[in-house]
């Protein structure tokens, strides 16, 4: 018992000596060398990220020759087939956010109510982590060998079933398609980014709710829908990112034209041929940094209220 | 005391109350439970339904044989393409190099800023969460020239596929600071640190010998987050022409769609034991790894 209190008043008194014999000086010198070892990190993400943001930015307001010009950017809003690409990202990311989230929360709830340890758990969270971020190229496959000309439920409907649905597959390849593939990856995505607020919705208040004499239905309206809303709304922000940025699905079922903004900057990318604008694919991927910067501070902000909740 | 014991005692007589209505909550509460139940396994039928109904399709056209025969001829055939064993091989390579380049840049990094520049803490945060905010195409059309630059000024090396690995250390950094920062929390690594510099460790060692096996499960769960990160990317490696597995499944599935559909339900299911692994085996580090954001 003696001994801890000698030793422990001691230990903050000679911390607080080290600097004070040291001096100020020799404080701030070591306090520099501290965020020196930082650099490395800082260079490299200058390098890799900043830098690249850097050269869309400013190759966004400038010429071939590097004069300063606004043609770039008001292309955006002038040029038919770049509004129409833009607006046809944004429609499909908002329909496939709101179809993936209702239908991922859906999925995340009828998962948390079994054993948080269970096998149906880990396996439902692997395999969401599996189609929510490394599909792409190989989801459209996927909805190929399904829906396409020699897909399973192509050929099902047309041979076995004779009904006359599905069986012209080429809407697979349209925005339809691309509707139906993302919202098929935004359900796993939905599940593992609400799965922890559901968590956090906690039995006692269930409990607390319905031995007020309240119904399953009242819980949800006064309690349960409060809590979750801005988890749900957060999430529903980043499905909106996540369908907006997609690029290697369309790339991959899209056929025929550039319907949508990440494909056109993709065209724009590959073949920079027409002369005076070899820039607009910058001015694009300007306009999609600025959509996904505003959405996700946004997310960020939801975020941070959504947290409180979250165990 | 005494006064607390009777206290309780007339608390108990209406919950006893109570206790005889209890049966009937309790029935609703079953009819309820009963609904939700069904109401669970509705959705969980449906849903994953939805969910399984394509992966199952891939099962089913990757294994077609001659006259309605099942047959794993498009696996052994995945073999017979030399650019698909290629394409393997160049992604397997680039996920190495990620893999050891993600952790040389971020685990010090992250440790130094708890021991030392705990100021720095969000700064770094915000920087390794950055890349969410701007989608892989976009970093594809500004970091183009910054390639053209590297293949005519690197030599042979500038022109690798391995130098992919450099933006793909960049696309992993949001699920790799939050997989490492979950296991740093779990730790009093600051503590750790202080002691095995009074010992007389050095910092190579401190963080190496005493840090590190500490944190291994974010590491790990970082690692393979990482690894299945580059087995699937696309946008980068095909917009700067490299011909990494997805970019010859893509070209193949031009050629022969059944062979890659099969590369593509092996590669899936790849993944899938590696998640499932972590989140088994890793377990509170792997919970919130595998959060947020794709990089499709």
């Amino acid at each position: 018992m003696t001994g801890t209190p000698i030793i422990a008043p001691a230990s903050p008194g000679t911390t607080a000596a080290g600097p004070a014999t040291g001096g100020a000086g020799s404080r701030r010198f070591r306090g520099a060398k501290n965020y020196l070892a930082l650099i490395p990190f800082h260079a490299y993400v200058g390098f890799f990220l900043v830098l690249p943001t850097a050269i869309v930015a400013i190759g966004a307001f400038t010429t071939a020759q590097g004069d300063f010009t606004l043609d770039n950017l008001t292309r955006l809003f002038t040029d038919d087939v770049l509004v129409s690409a833009f607006m046809k990202s944004i429609q499909l990311a908002i329909m496939t956010a709101i179809a993936g989230a209702i239908l991922g929360a859906l999925l995340a709830w009828a998962v948390v109510r079994g054993d948080p340890n269970g096998q149906l758990r880990q396996v439902v969270i692997a395999a969401s982590g599996v189609l929510a971020q490394f599909g792409g190229v190989m989801l459209a496959f996927a909805f190929l060998a399904t829906f396409g000309f020699n897909g399973l439920v192509t050929i099902l409907f047309k041979d076995y079933l004779h009904v006359d649905m599905l069986t012209d597959a080429s809407w697979l390849y349209s925005l339809t398609g691309l509707a139906v593939v993302y919202t098929y990856f935004q359900i796993p995505l939905m599940l593992i980014v609400f799965l922890p607020s559901l968590d956090g919705l906690r039995q006692e208040w269930y409990e607390a709710s319905s031995s007020l004499g309240g119904s399953s239905w009242s819980f949800w309206r006064s309690v349960g829908g409060p809590i979750l809303a801005p988890s749900f709304l957060g999430a529903l922000l980043l499905l909106f990112t996540n369908a907006f940025s997609a690029y290697a699905t369309a790339a991959a079922l899209v056929s025929q034209g550039s319907p949508i903004i990440t494909l056109q900057i993709a065209s724009q990318f590959q073949s920079e041929v027409v002369l005076g604008q070899e820039n607009v694919g910058k001015a694009i991927a300007l306009g999609m940094i600025i959509i996904v910067s505003i959405v996700m501070t946004l997310y960020a902000l939801i975020q941070r209220r959504a947290s409180r909740w979250v165990r | 005391m005494t006064g607390m014991g009777q206290g309780s005692v007339g608390a108990a007589a209406p919950g006893g109350g109570a206790l005889v209505k209890r049966p009937k909550g309790a029935g609703r509460g079953r009819r309820r439970s009963r609904l939700q139940t069904s109401g669970r396994i509705a959705i969980l039928v449906l849903v994953f339904g939805y969910l399984v109904l394509p992966l199952f399709a891939m099962a089913e056209f990757s294994t077609r044989g001659d006259y309605g025969s099942r047959s794993l001829a498009s696996y052994a055939a995945i073999f017979e393409y030399p650019d698909v064993v290629d394409g393997i091989m160049t992604s397997l390579e680039i996920a190495v190099v990620t893999v050891f380049g993600m952790l040389l840049l971020l685990v010090p990094t992250m440790i130094w800023t708890v021991v030392r520049v705990p100021r720095m803490r969000r700064v770094v945060e915000f920087l390794c969460l950055l890349p969410l905010a701007i989608p892989a195409i976009v970093i594809v059309v500004g970091i183009a020239p910054i390639y053209r630059w590297m293949g005519q000024n690197l030599g042979v090396f500038g022109g690798s596929p391995l130098t992919l690995a450099f933006i793909n250390i960049i696309l992993v950094l949001p699920y790799a600071y939050r997989a490492i920062d979950s296991s740093i929390r779990t730790v009093d690594v600051a503590t750790l640190a202080e002691a095995a510099r009074s010992l007389g460790a050095g910092w190579p060692r401190t963080i190496l010998q005493v840090i590190v096996p500490n944190i291994r499960g974010g590491i790990l769960s970082a690692s393979v987050l990482a690894v299945a990160l580059v087995l699937g990317e696309y946008t980068i490696s095909s917009l700067l022409s490299f011909h990494t597995l997805q970019v010859v499944i893509y070209l193949l599935g031009k050629r022969d769609p059944f062979v890659s559909v099969a590369v593509s339900l092996a590669a899936l299911v790849f993944a899938f034991v590696l998640l499932y692994l972590i989140a088994r085996f890793a377990p509170g580090a792997g919970k919130r790894a595998v959060e947020e954001e794709p990089a499709t």
